[in-house]
């Protein structure tokens, strides 16, 4: 437990003196996405840092089809409800 | 829930573990250095490669070995081509790069020794790596084809890596007489940037319908079907009415010897002389890989899909138009979600800890027009060896979607390349 407890303190100092994006391994996916998503971008939206019900509302919707989009409705059905929140959940710590 | 508990507590356990060994190999007082990684190639799998592993795990020693100081990317060479782009917008340098706390080396890698983790460079001097990525790219196979060979491109520009050759076709296009033909000559599969030669005669005869009206294009193609084949039809029709003829493989499409001081292109049922002749060779796997040992019969490269590292030798990872990747097509999209995957799982592995099965997503936006974009995606996940399709994802854009559709997706594409080189390079 001694052992564990040690790798969770230098776990915490690596993150954070690591930028943002290092501070945990993005869930299966979730490294994709900036391909195309960029604080920067403009016609395609930001997408880190957003509150994680909103990211995962929206993903759900372009996979059951009641929000209509170009591509994310065709990548959307390629996850999980769990994948989905997974994913939601790790943008929101990143800038 | 319980399986997501045991995921995160897993994952947070691994990540744990990463940066405590991380530590461990920094830690000077250990007497250790940290882990060498060497990443060859310095494309979007490459440089992505080096950078997102850098970004993981700041006390990695990260070198990128590239050939060249200056890389031209391919994403949207086609416009070069058509007259609608300078050559400038494709150009990308690593200042960044060695920013990012990354050594950069610009000298070609000449040999690997995957015993001693060695690699060699043309200056004569040796590079030591724990674990080795290579993302080489394409070579052209001038002995595939009669009569193509290297002198051949420079009459008959492939511009199947972007640069001089280009340059090369775009001067020939413009130098053409309004009437002439241009061919399109397409290899079968598997190449890089499997929708790239029908944006390619797209944005060509955008260029001739406005100016060189009674020009024509022929695509003599190798395969009976293609990347988006029903948009891109459907959009020709619409678009340019008689002006592109696609002679597929069993149409005869398949040439099979060209002769470049004549212009002629040779199909089992015509000879073509045309005014512009492009010829996409067929490919294989960057010649670094063969030197690796990391290539199979097929001049590919066969990876493990969790980690990318190659099946045939081991510490070597091969991303992006180089390894097998299954459903996976050959594109900068699809090598920098690889090269980002492959960041991670070298991270775990140096940790002694075992990478997680990921999943993956490739968008391949083309143009069709200069405000006329249309898209094929995909996810995949690991199976059998290779990346799988997840069923009932991916797919192309709707055959019947309105032009504001194909507007906005025009748009989308030019973000993509804007952000995805900002991520890589910027």
């Amino acid at each position: 437990m001694k052992t564990l407890r040690t790798s969770l303190a230098i776990g915490l100092i690596v993150a954070s003196a690591a930028p943002v994006r290092a501070a945990s391994a993005p869930p299966p996916g979730a490294a994709s996405c900036s391909g195309c998503h960029a604080a920067t971008s403009q016609a395609i939206p930001n997408i880190y840092g957003r509150d994680a019900d909103a990211t995962r509302s929206t993903l759900l919707a372009f996979r059951n089809g009641s929000m209509p989009a170009t591509v994310m409705t065709r990548i959307a059905k390629g996850f999980s409800e769990d994948e989905i929140g997974s994913i939601a959940a790790w943008l929101a710590t990143q800038k | 829930m319980t399986h997501k508990n045991h995921t995160s507590r897993r994952e947070f356990l691994r990540t744990a573990a990463a940066a405590t060994a991380s530590l461990a190999l920094a830690s000077p007082s250990l007497a250790q250095s940290p882990a060498r990684v060497v990443v060859i190639g310095g494309g979007f799998g490459g440089a992505s490669c080096a950078r997102a592993l850098r970004q993981l795990d700041p006390s990695l020693d990260v070198t990128l070995v590239t050939a060249d100081r200056q890389y031209v990317a391919c994403p949207f060479s086609n416009e070069v081509i058509a007259g609608d782009r300078a050559i400038e917008a494709q150009q990308f340098t690593y200042e960044k790069t060695a920013a990012a706390g990354i050594k950069v080396v610009v000298q070609m890698a000449q040999t690997i020794d995957p015993q001693a983790r060695t690699i060699g460079l043309a200056d004569g001097s040796t590079l030591r790596y724990d674990r080795l990525v290579l993302s080489p790219g394409i070579d052209l196979r001038f002995d595939a084809l009669a009569g193509y060979d290297e002198a051949a491109a420079s009459r008959m520009p492939h511009a199947w890596k972007a640069g001089e050759q280009t340059l090369l076709l775009r001067r020939q296009l413009e130098a053409m007489d309004d009437g002439g033909v241009v061919a399109i000559v397409v290899p079968a599969n598997p190449f890089r940037c499997p929708p790239g030669p029908y944006e390619r005669a797209s944005l060509i005869a955008h260029y001739l319908k406005t100016r060189k009206p009674r020009a024509k294009l022929i695509i003599l193609d190798s395969k009976d079907a293609f990347s988006k084949q029903r948009l891109f039809q459907a959009a020709w029709q619409e678009l340019y009415p008689g002006l592109i003829e696609w002679v597929a493989l069993s149409q005869g499409g398949k040439v099979t010897s060209v002769d470049p001081a004549t212009n002629t292109l040779v199909t089992d049922f015509a000879t073509h002389h045309v005014q512009v002749a492009n010829v996409i060779p067929p490919q294989r796997a960057g010649r670094i890989a063969e030197i690796a040992g990391v290539t199979d019969k097929s001049g590919w490269c066969p990876i493990n899909p969790v980690s990318l590292e190659s099946t045939q030798v081991p510490n070597i990872h091969v991303i992006g138009d180089a390894c097998i990747a299954g459903a996976m097509p050959k594109s900068a999209f699809s090598a920098n979600a690889q090269a980002k995957t492959c960041a991670g799982a070298i991270v775990a592995l140096l940790a002694g800890a075992t990478p997680t099965s990921p999943k993956l997503i490739n968008t391949c936006y083309s143009l069709v027009a200069p405000d006329y974009g249309i898209s094929i995606a995909g996810v995949y996940q690991p199976r059998n060896g290779l990346f799988a399709d997840i069923e009932g994802a991916g797919g192309t854009s709707p055959l019947d979607a309105p032009r504001d559709v194909r507007a906005r997706e025009a748009i989308y594409a030019r973000s993509w390349f804007e952000t995805i080189g900002a991520e890589v390079f910027g």
